[in-house]
């Protein structure tokens, strides 16, 4: 009796939607759901098991709002009392003008566009959310709030998790090397601040690689060598 | 080409493009080649050659449409004017406005749609080039644009046609065979679930020969379903083929 529920997969097997992963006595994890007693994909991925819960993790997916999640968002209209924000999701964001000042909003006193305006680029955590409601932003936090410089790249959000690297041992390294300051926005954008622009360059080139690689080992090794080889061109750069 | 054949079968039972009863037309699928869509697949289905893009989850335009318990699915059929022999008007004609209900109905089976509510998923379906059996062969490849585009689903929709020439019941017609032709079963089916999503049926059969049909379509939905997994495993392959190197 010990073997009577069947898995129909190997270990990160590449299944596609729909595909029979498991039977009997299991939980439906990510990207999976449940008919009967039968276990199914729900996307394009790699399937694993972990005790009884069967997992796919997904290889295309997007973003899904979370209260408490950083994400970087476009102000894509100025309201009456507050602006939309575009953060890559299903579901564009609200952000209220109350959150922003800090202080009683009247609308007669406050022009909203030259807080926030169409076009700029914010830091935002994701205050509420949930079915019925579209997503609310605050920005009444350290870190958060209108991006005045640096550079804006985009990955998949499914690989954000790779970008991060174990317990942040990727991004750590990224910053250590290139001196960079890094924001990672849970939907995929990410935003780059350096003292120059060649060592924003070499930590998007870097991003970029994790990206490509990400279903590699030992990307973390790989990165570092690329770092530290790429590091001594650029001082040489600068020191012309 | 444009006269109307005498016999669709000779006498070695081949059909006019040399076809057995139960073979299907050569089918060529490929996943991803539009980046500016959220997915997209390409399919070539003996002659027919459709492009399939897909956008979405998104919010919804015009926002009336949106639903406040589910996603709505909605689909373009549309035949460039150059898809055909006679040039076609390249305004919605009825035949495209019903077939992009039908393929709606046959496609929203098989997605989540109350999992993200109150946003809209598109379908846009392009048909470059016709050759009978269009139906079918969009739905095989607007479904793999979903799965393309992550969008959470409970299977994949795979579709094939069979029906009557002169006396026999045969797979997957072409235009010509569809045009002479007795009868035509097209079928949309979720092989993993076993379940029917589109059934539909012109001309004239008697209960024996439909079953027969039916059954023949499913068999063909079988072999395709197998090159529409393969078609979304190689975009996704090279990832694969490095995880196990792990």
């Amino acid at each position: 009796m010990v073997n009577c529920m069947p898995t129909f997969f190997e270990k990160k097997q590449l299944v596609t939607p729909g595909e029979l992963l498991a039977e009997g006595d299991y939980v439906a994890g990510e990207n999976t759901y449940m008919d009967g007693n039968k276990i199914y994909a729900q996307r394009i991925g790699l399937a694993d098991a972990e005790n009884k819960r069967v997992n796919v993790v997904a290889l295309r997916a997007f973003y899904v709002p979370k209260v408490g999640d950083i994400v970087i968002g476009t102000v894509t209209e100025v309201g009456f009392n507050g602006w939309t924000v575009g953060i890559e999701a299903p579901y564009s964001a609200l952000l209220r003008a109350s959150d922003v000042l800090s202080r009683p909003f009247k609308p007669q006193n406050d022009e909203l566009s030259q807080v926030l305006n169409a076009g700029d680029l914010i830091v935002a955590k994701i205050a509420s959310y949930d079915r019925a409601h579209d997503p609310q932003l605050t920005v009444g936090e350290p870190g958060l709030g209108k991006i005045t410089r640096g550079q804006i790249m985009r990955v998949t959000p499914t690989k954000v998790p790779r970008v991060i690297g174990r317990k942040g041992s990727m991004i750590s390294t990224i910053k250590q090397e290139t001196g960079c300051q890094i924001i990672l926005g849970v939907n995929g954008v990410i935003l780059i601040t350096g003292k120059t622009p060649a060592d924003e360059e070499l930590a998007m080139k870097a991003i970029q690689k994790i990206e490509e690689e990400s279903h590699t080992s030992g990307l973390t090794d790989r990165i570092t060598q690329l770092l530290k080889e790429e590091k001594p061109k650029l001082e040489e750069i600068k020191n012309e | 080409m444009n006269e109307k054949p005498e016999k669709l079968i000779d006498k070695k039972g081949l059909r006019l493009d040399g076809r057995k009863a139960d073979e299907l037309r050569p089918v060529k699928l490929e996943v991803g080649i539009l980046p500016n869509a959220d997915g997209s697949a390409y399919i070539e289905h003996g002659k027919n050659k459709i492009l399939v893009g897909v956008f979405g989850p998104r919010e919804m335009h015009p926002k009336h449409l949106s639903l406040s318990d589910r996603m709505v699915l909605r689909c373009r059929y549309h035949m460039a004017p150059f898809s055909v022999q006679e040039r076609k008007s390249p305004a919605p004609s009825r035949r495209e406005v019903e077939l992009s209900k039908v393929i709606r109905e046959s496609l929203e089976p098989s997605v989540f749609v109350d999992l993200y509510p109150r946003t809209g998923i598109d379908v846009f379906i392009e048909v470059l080039q016709a050759d009978g059996g269009t139906r079918c062969a969009a739905i095989t490849a607007a479904s793999l644009a979903i799965a393309d585009a992550g969008i959470p689903m409970r299977d994949l929709v795979v579709a094939c046609a069979a029906g009557k020439i002169d006396d026999t019941v045969v797979l997957d017609l072409m235009d010509t065979e569809d045009k002479v032709g007795v009868a035509d079963v097209p079928v949309a089916f979720m092989p993993n679930l076993n379940a029917i999503t589109l059934l539909q049926m012109d001309g004239v059969l008697v209960p024996e020969e439909f079953e027969d049909a039916f059954n023949m379509a499913v068999e063909g939905c079988k072999k395709i379903y197998a090159m529409q997994k393969d078609a979304l495993r190689n975009k996704y392959m090279v990832a694969k083929e490095q995880e196990v190197e792990e």
